[in-house]
């Protein structure tokens, strides 16, 4: 942030000379390799309740997997005043009491915390399958993505169930996991205006980005299947897929979606 | 048991409390009272705790009957109550009794009126809160603004009753505001000094199809400096995100928690809950201010609705 300079430290501006071997010691005993690997974070607030913390400037794996790590770091060892945390591609979004903090009295605890990022191992990613049914009737897109791709609908199907995809975050609805990338030849965009209300289980793609809507909403993905499973469930407030997690769509018929619906 | 029997439901009427915070990574917006201020003093007339469930009314309110009677206040704008043909006050303890009728008109001020029963509305908590959002239908009574017919249970009473009314110097926390107080946006810099101007000195209209989940105004286009797309991130509560077409969007209560709109301002927290009063066609417009001056305007609030002689009584 560009305030750090009103932080009260820059009063001791002229000692900073002299801490100069401690610092220089400190990074010897630093995982050198994990800490040259890391992309610098620039901190932005958003309001007055809340500051982004941004990965370098673009969507990539690097960035997304410092954004689960921090996303971690913060979850298993709290800082009491956060209130919530919005995590996605290369960003995290903090909100926090203002009562409490200034964002620069949060910017140097987090800074702290960011210099432990790379101790954090995240788990392996969990595998999960997700059936899905690409008839017609569930993909009312799947024939004009293909027309649009100058693909058969057949080969739209391979394409979108051939990849293992990234769950990058959660967002819009309770359960709606954002996955990605899709493979090039399938990259299209968003419908020109959204529908009223997508079936729950549908399985839409927009831009490189792929994800099941939990619940019937307003959406203006193009939609190539659905599945049966529940992707939220709220007697018990879990999803389904959580970030970092890998998913893959495994086709099935209208039969087996039948099956596993009434299961 | 003590009911609440919706005989009429009035336009979007929903159970609210204070919503629920912290679960942004499974993608679950806090919901919660578009007016918190209006549900604490409300909660507080009726003794209750300030994050009691209660009915948030909107633009038109409903018809309830009490079977059992009830300790109740309404609080937020007037929508000119009656209890069995007779007017009642806003802000001030009433109690009913068994068998009468409770009849709420359409709104004489601004857009909500909590309807706040000693005891609380009692539904099942989702995610540790009463809140309803509507967009995904979880929480709240089904998850689904009332309709007629349904009947609602009024929770057990936490202490004694005894009739409170509100301070008259409670107004300056309740007064509607139509300026509105901003701080940066994290992609101001991506609209020009003469965008900014024109954001700050225009007066925009709230549109009819405006909401929980984003109030979005009416007035001149804002463009921003690039059309190309910026990558999703996370949303704050009452941030100005402006759409491709140039108009602006206030992300509400109900906010979806991520967006990819360029956000130019965020309205101060202090005046987040009087955006829950706008309605459809009020005039508004917004006033920069500074870090520094938005925590003082938000301690100020706060000390406002903490004084011990808020609530006399």
């Amino acid at each position: 942030m560009e305030g750090g300079n009103l932080t009260p430290e820059v009063g001791h501006e002229s000692q900073i000379a002299d801490f100069a071997p401690i610092v220089f010691l400190n990074l010897q005993s630093f995982n050198l390799k994990s800490a040259l690997t890391m992309l610098p974070a620039r901190f932005q607030p958003a309001s007055d309740q809340s500051l982004l913390i941004y990965f370098g400037h673009a969507m990539s794996r690097k960035a997304h997997q410092q954004v689960m790590r921090l996303l971690r770091l913060l979850q298993a060892d709290p800082v009491a005043g956060i209130v919530n945390l919005h995590p996605a591609y290369h960003s995290l979004l903090i909100k926090f009491d203002p009562l409490q903090f200034a964002h620069a009295d949060l910017e140097s605890i987090l800074r702290e915390r960011l210099k432990h990022l790379a101790d954090i191992q995240p788990p392996p990613p969990r595998q999960i399958e997700i059936p899905v049914c690409y008839d017609e009737e569930f993909g009312p897109d799947l024939n004009h993505v293909a027309a649009m791709q100058h693909l058969t609908p057949e080969q739209v199907i391979e394409l979108h169930a051939s990849k293992s995809y990234e769950v990058y975050f959660l967002g819009f609805v309770p359960g709606f996991a954002y996955l990605g990338e899709l493979a090039p030849e399938l990259v299209t965009p968003r419908l020109p205006a959204p529908r009223r209300s997508v079936a729950s289980g549908s399985v839409g793609i927009a831009g490189s980005q792929t994800g099941v809507y939990p619940f019937a909403v307003p959406g203006g993905w193009r939609l190539l299947g659905r599945t049966p499973l529940k992707m939220f469930q709220p007697q018990t407030a879990t999803s389904l897929l959580s970030i970092g997690d890998r998913v893959r769509f495994v086709p099935i018929t209208r039969e087996q979606f039948a099956q596993l619906e009434k299961a | 048991m003590t009911e609440i029997h919706v005989q009429s439901p009035g336009l979007f009427t929903t159970v609210q409390d204070l919503g629920r915070e912290g679960f942004g990574p499974i993608g679950v917006s806090p919901s919660g009272a578009a007016d918190p201020t209006s549900l604490r003093i409300g909660n507080r007339l009726v003794g209750n705790p300030d994050g009691a469930a209660a009915l948030e009314m909107t633009l038109l309110g409903g018809t309830f009957l009490f079977p059992q009677g009830a300790i109740i206040a309404l609080a937020g704008s007037d929508f000119g109550a009656t209890l069995d043909d007779s007017a009642i006050p806003p802000h001030q303890t009433i109690e009913i009794h068994p068998g009468q009728t409770l009849r709420l008109g359409p709104t004489r001020s601004g857009a909500r009126c909590y309807l706040c029963v000693h005891g609380g509305i009692s539904v099942e908590l989702f995610l540790g809160s009463a809140s309803t959002h509507v967009l995904s239908g979880l929480g709240g009574f089904d998850g689904r603004p009332l309709r007629k017919g349904d009947v609602l249970v009024v929770g057990p009473a936490p202490q004694p009753f005894h009739t409170r009314a509100l301070a008259s110097h409670a107004t300056d926390l309740l007064a509607q505001r139509k300026t509105f107080r901003i701080t940066p946006g994290p992609q101001v810099e991506k609209f020009s000094e003469p965008s900014r101007q024109l954001f700050y000195e225009s007066t925009f209209s709230i549109a009819e199809e405006s909401d929980r989940l984003g109030l979005r105004l009416t007035g001149p286009a804002i463009h921003a400096n690039s059309h190309r797309e910026m990558i999703t991130e996370g949303v704050s509560l009452g941030a100005i995100q402006i759409t491709p077409e140039g108009q602006p969007i206030i992300l509400f209560v109900d906010q979806q928690t991520t967006g990819g709109y360029p956000k130019i301002a965020n309205v101060i927290t202090a005046d987040l809950p009087s955006l829950g009063q706008l309605r459809p066609r009020d005039q508004v417009r917004f006033e920069p201010v500074n870090w520094d001056a938005a925590r003082q305007l938000l301690i100020e609030q706060k000390r406002l609705l903490n004084s011990a002689d808020l609530i006399i009584g």
